[in-house]
């Protein structure tokens, strides 16, 4: 898996080298180094962009169709709790929720995962015994990555041992940008090694990566060197999750699924806290890669606070009124 | 996680389609229509006061999208059109060519506000009268029908530093003859400046499509402009011509087909009149294999679905590089199986009705003719309507540039692919066409969007975008799409004489 070391010059002779294994849509799976791709990754125009997300938001959805993809969002969600202060007893309480969102509704939920640190993972595993809901930890040194490989890899590995379904990695973006392309790429392959059979989570914090342009490469970076899913976000760093630069990496997944018909999943995290902007969310993935994605196998919302006012439009839409959000268990 | 691909004869791997299905389907949407009233018969506005035509003579105005007779509207005959030209010209001379510039902006001020307050039932009039998605005309048409007036407004006391030191004076009475495809926006486009350099009008709104016109007109009654500034005659192209030809007409102003444009010169020929005309357009989209592609997928689909196609200067052909020709087309292909095709007023819809009979029918000839000349059709696969006049989204590849769906103006949801291998070369075949209204240029290096908008005759050139519109901005034609401008200081010279 690791690329030949060298400077910038050494990855220009690469490309021009090895033309037939450089196709960027063409290659296998999981094979290719990221600096020999090419051509480079289309750009994208940050003005035509957010305006195609934003146009996409204003998509009218109203009763069946807000039940439908409310219900749908609950069952996409990656309940989420990454704090210094976690407790097993604050984790049992989320994988009750997460199993049974509302108690007076059996037909909502359960939730596809929790999503929790390293040293949660036994906890949240035996809270969830039993049930479809899977285990997500993040690892490699969550959310900074600034620890040698080693030590991510150390961590992603004691997370799947502890029982982890899932990992959801960060990608190194101080490598990312300054142009170490093959690090991020290399880091991202021996993490899906260390993983196992366990799915793997690609975060690329675009928050931290200034541009849509450098968002799409660290999406086909993060997708060649075997990302099962791509995420937006940590959560710890603003902006997190926006409609246009989901919209960037599900352009990606699209690109990848033309190449070579493998789907890639999709989780946005961070900044996804009301009812009206998940739906937004589900709508960006209908209209761009259509129903094969509309399931929690390829698309993930990681989130903390959106669970609550996605249940409350549910009642609303139930019951005819607003109910308190005291009516609304706070785990 | 990927299932087996199939295999085509040569044993290369097919990905199969995108799949845009009913996994999740939007519930209908349709905007409330029970708050807008619209009268039965609709009369003339003419010298302040609604008149009934002096031959009594009405004709409908239906819902391309349900066939349904929404109103009956007065037939403007040659003595009408005299009336209003008269009209016009005693309100000239008693009130609007007195007026202070800074008072004329008042009343264009009150125009564009009203308009923001109606814009909710201007709307919908306008998608119900004229098939247009209501997401458009409420997003699209009504905000910059009302930015038109509040431009223009900002123009009125400022006429005497808008050239250059050059004194100017106004022309007159107007003659405005506008088309079916932005009735209110095309009225807003000819009023504004029109009124705002000290003119007043004489409007001959299209035939299908009358009824936001004539709500203008109770707007512009409502905010007490001086009786007969502005006068609103309804008929069809006879209406049209007995105004063009009218002797005490000062300027015409049409925008609408170039046949009709054709015609008109050559009533005004030999006249004191001065002329404008915005004709039809055969707009090249250029693009770049260097393009943000995802993003000039949206901009194809911009330039020619919006509004059904039916916009003069509508991106009705594609010009890709080669490499990018087949990439293109898969993602062109699955873009417009997601479009949503039906009612305009649901507010999911993004394409909605054909504005009228006719116009579904020259589609559906020209569209033939594509086919029997061998390009490739390929059509959203939507359900449409039994009721009313729809077409689905089409494109078509293997487009020849001498065949008629890459010559002639479709005015409609049809798109002609076609490949260029150079710069050069992509010049040469966007101005290989009798139109130039306007131009797109879809590519990631700035340099490039600068060189190809020097070469290309269009009027208008959008760089990495389509179809955006701004008062500020000059629109209009080189060639056969017409002469003069409107918008922008440029436009105000369509109505003004300089010294």
């Amino acid at each position: 898996m690791r690329c030949a070391e060298g400077g910038p010059s050494a990855k220009v002779a690469r490309v021009s080298s090895q033309d037939s294994t450089l196709s960027r849509y063409g290659a296998s799976a999981r094979a290719a180094p990221y600096p020999l791709f090419y051509p480079p990754p289309p750009p994208v125009d940050q003005v035509a962009v957010e305006e195609r997300a934003a146009s996409l938001g204003k998509r009218s959805l109203k009763k069946g169709a807000k039940v439908a993809g409310l219900k749908l969002a609950v069952r996409m969600m990656d309940l989420t709790t990454l704090e210094g202060k976690d407790t097993p007893g604050k984790v049992r309480q989320m994988c009750r929720k997460a199993l049974s969102p509302l108690d007076s509704d059996g037909t909502i939920g359960p939730c596809a995962a929790v999503c929790v640190y390293p040293n949660l993972v036994a906890t949240a595993k035996r809270a969830l015994a039993g049930s479809n809901v899977k285990v997500a930890s993040v690892a490699t040194a969550f959310p900074s990555g600034q620890s040698p490989l080693d030590v991510k890899l150390a961590d992603v590995r004691r997370a799947v041992e502890l029982g982890a379904d899932e990992i959801d990695m960060v990608i190194d973006r101080g490598a990312m940008l300054s142009g170490d392309y093959a690090k991020v790429f290399d880091e991202i392959a021996a993490t899906k090694e260390a993983c196992g059979s366990a799915h793997l989570k690609v975060i690329l914090e675009t928050g931290e990566l200034g541009s849509y342009d450098v968002v799409r490469k660290a999406s086909e970076i993060g997708i060649a060197a075997g990302g099962d899913f791509i995420k937006t976000s940590t959560g710890k760093v603003q902006p997190a999750a926006t409609p246009a630069v989901t919209l960037v990496m599900l352009e990606a997944i699209r690109d990848h699924y033309y190449a070579t018909g493998r789907r890639i999943g999709m989780k946005p995290a961070g900044g996804v806290r009301t009812a009206k902007q998940s739906l937004h969310y589900l709508v960006l993935v209908k209209e761009t890669l259509g129903d094969a994605w509309l399931t929690p196998d390829l698309f993930r919302f990681g989130a903390s606070a959106l669970l609550n006012d996605v249940l409350m439009q549910l009642e609303k839409e139930r019951t005819g009124a607003y109910q308190a959000s005291e009516d609304f268990s706070k785990d | 996680m990927s299932g087996e691909l199939k295999k085509t004869s040569e044993g290369d791997a097919v990905v199969p389609a995108l799949d845009f299905g009913r996994a999740w389907e939007y519930a209908p949407s349709p905007e409330a229509t029970d708050h807008v009233h619209i009268a039965p018969r609709q009369e003339l506005f003419i010298g302040g006061r609604w008149v009934a035509p002096r031959s009594g003579k009405y004709f409908d105005t239906s819902s391309p999208s349900t066939e349904e007779k929404l109103a009956e509207v007065a037939e403007a005959d040659e003595r009408d059109v005299d009336d209003a030209v008269q009209a016009a010209r005693r309100a000239y001379d008693r009130y609007w060519s007195k007026m202070r510039g800074g008072e004329r902006a008042k009343y264009l001020f009150r125009i564009a506000r009203a308009i923001q307050e109606k814009s909710r039932e201007l709307a919908i009039v306008e998608s119900m009268d004229g098939g247009k998605p209501i997401k458009e005309s409420r997003d699209v048409d009504l905000p910059l029908a009302a930015a038109h007036f509040f431009y223009h407004a900002g123009w009125a006391d400022k006429l005497d530093y808008a050239f250059q030191g050059r004194a100017w004076r106004s022309l007159g009475v107007a003659g405005q003859i506008i088309p079916w495809n932005f009735p209110l926006l095309m009225a807003a486009w000819k009023l504004a400046p029109a009124l705002a350099c000290g003119n007043v009008v004489v409007l001959k709104p299209a035939e299908t499509t009358p009824l936001t016109a004539l709500l203008l007109a109770r707007i512009i009654e409502e905010a007490e402009l001086p009786p007969g500034v502005v006068n609103v005659v309804t008929g069809a192209g006879a209406t049209g011509a007995a105004l063009a030809a009218h002797a005490g007409v000062d300027k015409v102003a049409f925008t609408g087909s170039t046949d009709v444009g054709k015609r008109i010169q050559r009533a005004v020929a030999g006249t004191k009149k001065k002329l404008t005309l915005e004709l039809g357009g055969k707009a090249a989209n250029v693009v770049f294999a260097d393009a943000p592609l995802d993003q000039a997928i949206e901009g194809i689909i911009n330039g020619i679905y919006f509004n059904q196609g039916h916009v003069c200067c509508a991106g009705s052909r594609l010009l890709v590089e080669e490499s990018v020709h087949d990439l293109v087309v898969r993602k062109l292909e699955d873009r417009i199986a997601t479009l949503r095709v039906g009612d305009p007023l649901d507010k999911n819809t993004d394409v909605g009705a054909i504005n009228s009979k006719m116009q579904l029918e020259k589609i559906r000839e020209l569209v033939a003719a594509g086919e029997e000349e061998g390009a490739e059709r390929h059509t959203a696969p939507c359900a449409l309507p039994t009721k009313g006049y729809f077409f689905a989204p089409t494109f078509f590849t293997g487009v020849a540039q001498s065949s008629r769906i890459a010559r002639e103006e479709i005015f409609g949801p049809v798109l002609s692919v076609m490949t260029f291998r150079t710069p050069d070369e992509a010049i040469e075949k966007a101005n290989n066409t009798m139109y130039g209204l306007s131009a797109g240029i879809w590519t990631d290096k700035g340099a490039k969007i600068f060189w190809m908008a020097q070469r290309l005759k269009a009027g208008v050139v959008w760089g990495n975008t389509y179809n955006k519109f701004d008062p500020s901005s000059p629109f209009g034609g080189y060639k056969e799409s017409g002469f003069g401008r409107e918008g922008g200081r440029q436009g105000l010279l369509a109505y003004t004489e300089l010294a």
